[in-house]
């Protein structure tokens, strides 16, 4: 049984060399390869004296195009993979996501209405996050208030709550002017990470600290508040306390995440499914797992979607493309009981 | 033995009371069975012992101490208590449950240990179900998730058992097993307090009986000896006879509807 845990543990290093070689293989993807010597030439020249014979636009390739985008993958990747996990622990349910407690579409019309209103960047994320987080307040207010069937009150809450945000939407974009606001706001629907720059990614540190952090140290109970309340409870565990904490961490990295790439659909989901198909339900391995495969996952779409036509394909239509089918083959192959 | 648990003229239910008047005390390797027909109150005084549901007079005192006072984990490792229905969405394995026992005694953001494994797995040991380690929790049998569950409980060191209908799901060769195991688990000092719906249980392991029905109950030290058959027939409502039978020089009680 001890080897048999710590084969578990050796997916998160396969897995994180996995990340680390795609990581390193997207600088080469795009109109201008940068090869993969080449690149740690010129990151070591940030610290260290080498010789720059390279043209000036390389670097500007490097840190100013591909560097905020490649982060923003990983980053936006392996939060709402985190997020997906964590969700359907404590919701004791496999097919929560952030989807479907109507993060997004929350977050989709806080974007729509910042565009609506003319704001700068910063305010449309802003209002995007604030939507996000209103939305899984009311899902989660109204679902409590539902006393029969916890785990289909709030699916079917997060269905209400999420349609009603969606409406809302397509109002705004009914309303918006359709030369300039309307394109804005479908393409932001669409979830994308193209106009990224690397002051985009100095907020990062924020989520991680309040949300993934906590996360990540919480993780082993999470298995716990997966059982039923009243053992996770004499087992030991505040459980409202640390449902709070954990719903609260998870919503914060979900808007944030979702506020700088759109709305990038079926991650949350697939992606926790797929990593428990190969490590198994415990938290403590699931949850580095699903971080890692999120990451890895997204940016390798996000590279394909700018690399397969000479016009970039929306990030959120490629993940849907690809997530589904996925998502069918692990559910038709699923391990019975 | 040393006398742990306390209850005093304890009212409990939900919103209204239902049961009241509860008194009782329990040693270390008790027995304390509980009976009463279906909604007399059993499982509603056995999350209010483990501290589920807040009592509306009186008091659960363990070592001297009012359980409403302490946090969780310190419960946790007194109590342990083992539901009618568990199961889980997940699929767990059964050493990935037992394990979980453990949980009142980690530190703020940390995992088991190996330490905690090895407990685990002797628990598992000790109830000879070494087998279900690696079994998927949510796919075996409801004996085996009982035994896993107890397991559990083993792993975390507490002095007190609450069972709701431990032999519920099992048929009756894993019912006399189970309830053997129960024996040697007081017999190490742990003071099992079970709901059941046999009264023979109670006449044949129980150290004290409690006989909940109409909202009170009536307690019964050594129910082998002094369970009467007005105690059962007020109980079930029905006419019963206790009928004494001897096996391997060792009288015995039986009860029997009639």
């Amino acid at each position: 049984m001890k080897e048999f845990k710590i084969n578990k543990k050796n997916y998160i290093k396969y897995f994180f060399l996995l990340l680390v070689f795609i990581f390193l293989v997207s600088f080469r993807i795009g109109r201008y390869p940068v090869p993969i010597k080449l690149l740690f030439r010129v990151i070591g020249s940030r610290f260290l004296p080498v010789s720059r014979n390279w043209d000036s636009t390389i670097e500007t390739v490097i840190f100013q195009i591909r560097m905020p985008r490649i982060i923003a993958s990983v980053f936006v990747g392996a939060s709402l993979s985190l997020a997906g996990a964590v969700y359907q622990g404590v919701f004791k349910n496999p097919l929560v996501s952030p989807d479907i407690l109507g993060v997004s579409s929350g977050a989709g019309f806080g974007a729509a209405l910042g565009i609506l209103l003319s704001f700068n960047k910063i305010g449309i994320q802003l209002s995007a996050f604030s939507f996000g987080i209103l939305s899984v307040l009311l899902v989660y207010y109204f679902s409590s208030k539902i006393k029969e069937s916890p785990i289909l009150s709030l699916l079917i809450v997060g269905v209400l709550i999420g349609s009603a945000f969606t409406s809302l939407t397509s109002l705004i974009k009914y309303m918006a002017d359709s030369n300039n606001k309307l394109p804005t706001i479908s393409f932001w629907l669409m979830g994308g990470l193209s106009d990224l720059v690397m002051r985009d990614l100095e907020k990062i540190w924020i989520p991680i600290i309040f949300g993934i952090l906590p996360l990540y140290l919480l993780r082993w109970r999470i298995n716990i508040l997966s059982l039923d309340e009243d053992e996770a409870k004499t087992l030991g565990l505040d459980t409202r306390k640390l449902r709070l904490v954990i719903i609260v961490s998870s919503t914060l990295i979900t808007a944030f995440a979702v506020s700088i790439s759109g709305l990038v659909g079926w991650v949350g989901l697939l992606i926790p499914h797929l990593a428990r198909q190969i490590v198994g339900p415990d938290y403590e391995v699931l949850l580095p797992t699903s971080m890692l495969l999120g990451a890895s996952y997204l940016l390798a779409i996000d590279n394909i979607s700018r690399a397969i036509t000479s016009v970039e394909i929306p990030l959120g239509i490629m993940t849907s493309l690809i997530g589904v089918p996925i998502f069918l083959l692990i559910l038709l192959n699923k391990r019975p009981g | 033995m040393r006398k742990i648990l306390r209850i005093e003229s304890l009212d409990c239910g939900y919103k209204n009371i239902i049961v009241k008047d509860i008194s009782f005390t329990g040693e270390e390797g008790d027995i304390i069975c509980i009976l009463g027909s279906n909604g007399s109150g059993k499982s509603t005084l056995i999350k209010t012992l483990a501290g589920l549901l807040v009592p509306h007079k009186g008091q659960v005192m363990v070592n001297n101490e009012n359980i409403r006072s302490w946090s969780w984990q310190k419960r946790a490792k007194n109590i342990a208590y083992i539901p009618q229905y568990f199961n889980s969405t997940f699929q767990f394995t059964g050493l990935d449950i037992v394990v979980m026992g453990r949980t009142s005694y980690l530190r703020l953001g940390l995992a088991p240990k190996e330490s905690d494994y090895e407990i685990a797995k002797k628990a598992m040991e000790r109830l000879n179900i070494s087998h279900l380690q690696d079994r998927i929790y949510s796919s075996m049998s409801g004996g085996e998730r009982q035994l896993v569950k107890i397991a559990q409980a083993l792993a975390q060191e507490a002095k007190i058992l609450l069972m709701d209908e431990p032999t519920n799901n099992l048929d009756f060769g894993n019912q006399i097993t189970m309830l053997n195991y129960l024996k040697e688990l007081s017999e190490m000092g742990i003071l099992i307090i079970m709901a059941t719906h046999f009264p023979d249980q109670a006449l044949s392991y129980g150290t004290k009986a409690l006989l909940v029905s109409q909202g009170e109950g009536k307690l019964v030290i050594n129910p082998r000896e002094n369970i009467v058959e007005e105690d059962l027939e007020k109980l079930y409502d029905l006419q019963i006879k206790i009928l004494d039978y001897h096996i391997n020089n060792e009288n015995r009680k039986v009860c029997v509807p009639f």
